[in-house]
């Protein structure tokens, strides 16, 4: 079953067009990378789909219902979350603090309790003020903030950005359950391998446009770097 | 693609601005005393509009407090009047008095921003008002009447105050224009859309909003002078009033903030509704005060702005315009 | 003796500025903007209850509990109709709007209730007149000591609003990224609103307490903003309990000012003003350059 639907997306900064007639599909329980070069729209198109960015044209649409015109707070209540690029925690409040703030509406698995379960790192450091952490730890938190909300869709922003790798395998393997849960993911990675490894199916954009779309398990790993570099097959 | 600065619209108004000006110096040779008091009043309100304008529309500096000038330079006008200066030079020394005071008041008010720079600036007009309360010799709180300029004769003196009033304002204008002219009006321009990046690429922001506070202390210490000098008499709770800069930010919000010509068209408005609602009063106030929040809100550009972005049209070429070059030319 | 006695009176009066402020430095703390209404809205305040005190003959103090809700629906209003649009368009907006409000609130208010000073004080009861005489040079209002414990009742209120509910906390997180903030369902709109709401209810309460304290007039309001503001600045813009010690700061320099001459006490708090506004702006190297 389709649980978003993209329909011919163009957002714009001023003049600048960042994405470009993007239209896609996800469906219920898929995990899906978005790849692509820097510059290529991704963060604005997953900023898009929370809300937190006005698309200039084009169509989003949520278990059938259109949420183009839905403000960011109204697409968490319906089950979307975004774990923002920068992580963007709340420094003045402390991980407990930061966490609960996001326990808006939706009921479900996630509380509290069963983030700090699936990100144990985080326990000791519950009263803390999210500014004291290190960068492992403040991932942890913007991921299971981003839980809090119950999501039906989970959308995450290059997770991986600034962490020492061994960070970023703990990261990944919380994701893993995650996903095991049942919840739909929707990841920009910057990592192909680990794009290819963690998701179903990828999706690669390049200069805002959607250049390939595919099983992760089909594409070679060669089409995927031409179309994420924009380089033509030679003839 | 070529850049040009002078259309044929500015070509025309700003020789027709000349002619205008050599129209109104005639104005006390021909009206009765009271119209020549009546355009007087309509110049300080230009000048008033005009040194607001220059403060928040191309400094972004929001002043709530630019009374203390105008009272600086009314009081100093009396204040040298009575050292037995003659009142016209006094009348000078006021207006270099308000820019004097208006240089360390600089020094640190414009390190403040937003609410900080404008309650910062009121309670500086309030710390002068209440100095001149605590004065004996210029009336304390009753007020003091500029008796001086009773040794000319009513219309001669009406005539004078005219002419003054009409070269202060040529002269602020003026000053503003080539300022704005200036390779200094493209950085005051880069301070305005963005005071971090022009600070940034090199442009020395506290210098040149300083040169535009300075310029706003004497425009406003000039217009303070012609207050005292239209109306023979002033009192610290009306001259240091708050009122003043309800009467500028509903001027320029509603003429165009940022535009060189929508505070003239503002203060013509203001004067209009003046002379309409002459027993004035509080629904004229309500009137103003609803007017000014609407513009802030709704047409930010106000209707000179308005007017200018719609038709792309342009009195005063203070700024530069780009053309597409015709093919064949 | 007559110091210990003024900076007591400074106190007392300080608590009031703080009362007046809070709202003030929430607004500020929370949406970033200084509502330049603020004064002529608590003046609104005392009117509504001196409304409710003639037609009713009900103590201040019971027409202040019937105000209230006026005044947060009010405030409600205020966010929806001005604020909201101000807020989206650059720094100065919220400043020029709010300015244009007061001088609306001010003349309506003239049109209202003539320009004739009133007073709550007359029906506040006894606690208007009540004083403790400690030593000869030394007494205690109960007026004063009572907006002392009010002030301190409130800040402290807030501080566990924000520090311990979740609304609170929805609150703080708005303020510090609202952008974030939306990102995981918190409304920011409707934040604001609740934050104005607050803001202008604790305005009514200095309202009522200018009203207590002395008179009022439909043009007291910029007075009453120039004091508020001078109290968050002096304190701290964005602290809460800064604002408290402002408020104290404030009342203290003016009537220590008072001792020297009874028209520099507002000069004093001015000055005070200025001078933590120069020590906090860059005034060291200010000082550094004139003396090197």
């Amino acid at each position: 079953m389709t649980l978003l639907r993209v329909t011919d997306l163009d957002c714009r900064y001023g003049l600048l067009q960042a994405v470009r007639g993007v239209s896609l599909e996800i469906a219920e329980g898929e995990t899906v990378a978005l790849i692509g070069a820097n510059g290529a729209g991704k963060t604005t198109l997953l900023r898009a789909l929370a809300g937190a960015h006005r698309p200039h044209a084009g169509r989003v649409e949520f278990d059938g219902a259109d949420i183009t015109r839905t403000p960011p707070h109204g697409r968490v209540g319906l089950g979307i979350a975004l774990v923002p690029e920068g992580r963007r925690l709340f420094p003045g409040l402390t991980v407990e603090e930061n966490l609960r703030v996001a326990a808006a509406g939706r009921r479900g698995r996630w509380k509290v309790q069963s983030v700090l379960e699936v990100f144990p790192l985080l326990q000791p450091r519950r009263h803390m003020p999210a500014a004291n952490l290190s960068g492992g730890e403040q991932q942890a938190v913007a991921i299971g903030r981003a839980l809090m909300s119950n999501p039906r869709l989970l959308l995450l922003d290059e997770v991986s950005l600034g962490l020492a790798p061994v960070v970023v395998d703990a990261v990944y393997r919380s994701l893993g359950d995650v996903i095991k849960e049942g919840a739909t993911v929707l990841l920009v990675e910057q990592d192909l391998t680990r794009a290819l490894k963690v998701a179903g199916r990828v999706i690669c954009m390049l200069e805002g446009r959607v250049v390939l779309e595919g099983e992760a398990a089909s594409l070679d790993r060669d089409r995927v770097v031409r179309a994420y570099f924009g380089l033509r097959r030679p003839a | 693609m070529k850049v040009e600065r002078w259309t044929r619209t500015s070509k025309l108004f700003t020789g027709g601005s000349g002619g205008l000006v050599i129209l109104l110096a005639c104005v006390p040779l021909i009206f009765e005393p009271d119209v020549v008091q009546k355009l007087t009043t309509l110049l300080i309100l230009v000048l008033l509009a005009v040194m607001w304008n220059a403060l928040a529309g191309y400094g972004g500096l929001l002043s709530v407090g630019q009374q203390a000038f105008i009272g600086i330079g009314a009081y100093g006008t009396v204040f040298f009047s009575g050292l037995g200066i003659s009142p016209y030079p006094a009348m000078l020394l006021a207006t270099l008095l308000a820019g004097a005071v208006s240089l360390p008041i600089s020094l640190f008010a414009l390190r403040l921003r937003a609410a900080q720079f404008a309650i910062g600036m009121w309670v500086i007009a309030e710390v002068i008002s209440i100095i001149i309360r605590l004065d004996q010799n210029l009336g304390a709180g009753t007020g003091i009447s500029l008796t001086q300029l009773n040794q000319y004769e009513p219309n001669f003196r009406q005539a004078y105050t005219f002419w003054l009033a009409l070269a202060f304002t040529v002269v602020f204008l003026a000053a503003l224009f080539l300022l704005l002219r200036s390779p200094l009006g493209a950085s005051l321009q880069a301070i305005r859309d963005d005071e971090d990046a022009a600070r940034s690429l090199g442009v020395r922001v506290a210098a040149r909003k300083r040169l535009l506070f300075v310029l706003a202390g004497l425009g406003c210490g000039a217009a303070g002078v012609l207050i005292v000098a239209n109306t023979l008499f002033i009192e610290p709770g009306s001259i240091f009033s708050v009122q003043w800069s309800a009467y500028m930010i509903f001027m320029v919000l509603v003429g165009g903030l940022g535009t060189f010509e929508g505070p003239i068209l503002g203060a013509i408005l203001l004067f209009a509704i003046q002379t309409t609602f002459t027993q004035g009063g509080p629904w004229y106030l309500v009137g103003l005060g609803a007017t000014a929040a609407l513009f802030a809100l709704v047409l930010p550009r106000g209707v000179w702005g308005t007017v200018e972005e719609r038709l792309g049209l342009r009195l005063m070429p203070v700024g530069y315009r780009v053309v597409e070059k015709k093919r064949d030319a | 003796m007559t110091i210990v006695n003024a900076v007591l009176q400074g106190i007392f009066l300080g608590a009031f500025y703080a009362v007046l402020a809070c709202g003030l430095s929430l607004m500020f703390g929370v949406m970033r903007i200084i509502n330049l209404a603020h004064g002529d809205l608590a003046v609104l305040g005392a009117y509504v209850i001196f409304v409710i005190v003639e037609h009713t003959g009900a103590s201040a103090f019971v027409a202040f509990a019937v105000a209230l809700p006026v005044m947060i629906v009010l405030g409600y209003v205020l966010q929806a109709i001005v604020l909201e649009r101000s807020l989206k368009a650059g720094i100065l907006t919220p400043l020029l709007a709010t300015f244009g409000l007061s001088i609306v609130i001010q003349n309506l208010l003239q049109l209202g209730f003539s320009p004739d000073v009133h007073s709550l004080g007359g029906s506040a009861g006894s606690v208007t007149t009540a004083s403790w005489q400690v030593t000869s040079g030394l007494s205690v209002s109960a007026l004063g000591l009572l907006v002392l414990v009010v002030a301190v009742i409130v800040f402290g209120g807030l501080q566990l609003f924000l520090s311990k509910t979740r609304v609170g906390w929805m609150m703080r997180a708005t303020a510090e990224d609202a952008d974030a903030a939306e990102l995981v369902g918190i409304d920011s709109h409707a934040v604001y609103a609740r934050a104005t709401a607050i803001a202008v209810g604790i305005a009514a309460l200095g309202g009522l307490f200018l009203g207590i304290r002395s008179v009022f007039d439909p043009v007291s309001g910029p007075t009453q903003l120039i004091f508020a503001f001078e109290a968050v600045v002096i304190g701290g813009m964005g602290s809460l309990w800064g604002t408290l010690v402002g408020g104290i700061a404030l009342g203290v320099a003016q009537t220590l000012g008072a001792q020297i001459h009874p028209q520099l006490a507002v000069m004093a708090g001015h000055l005070l003003f200025l001078a933590v506004l120069i020590v906090r702006f860059g005034g060291g190297r200010l000082l550094l350059r004139s003396m090197g």
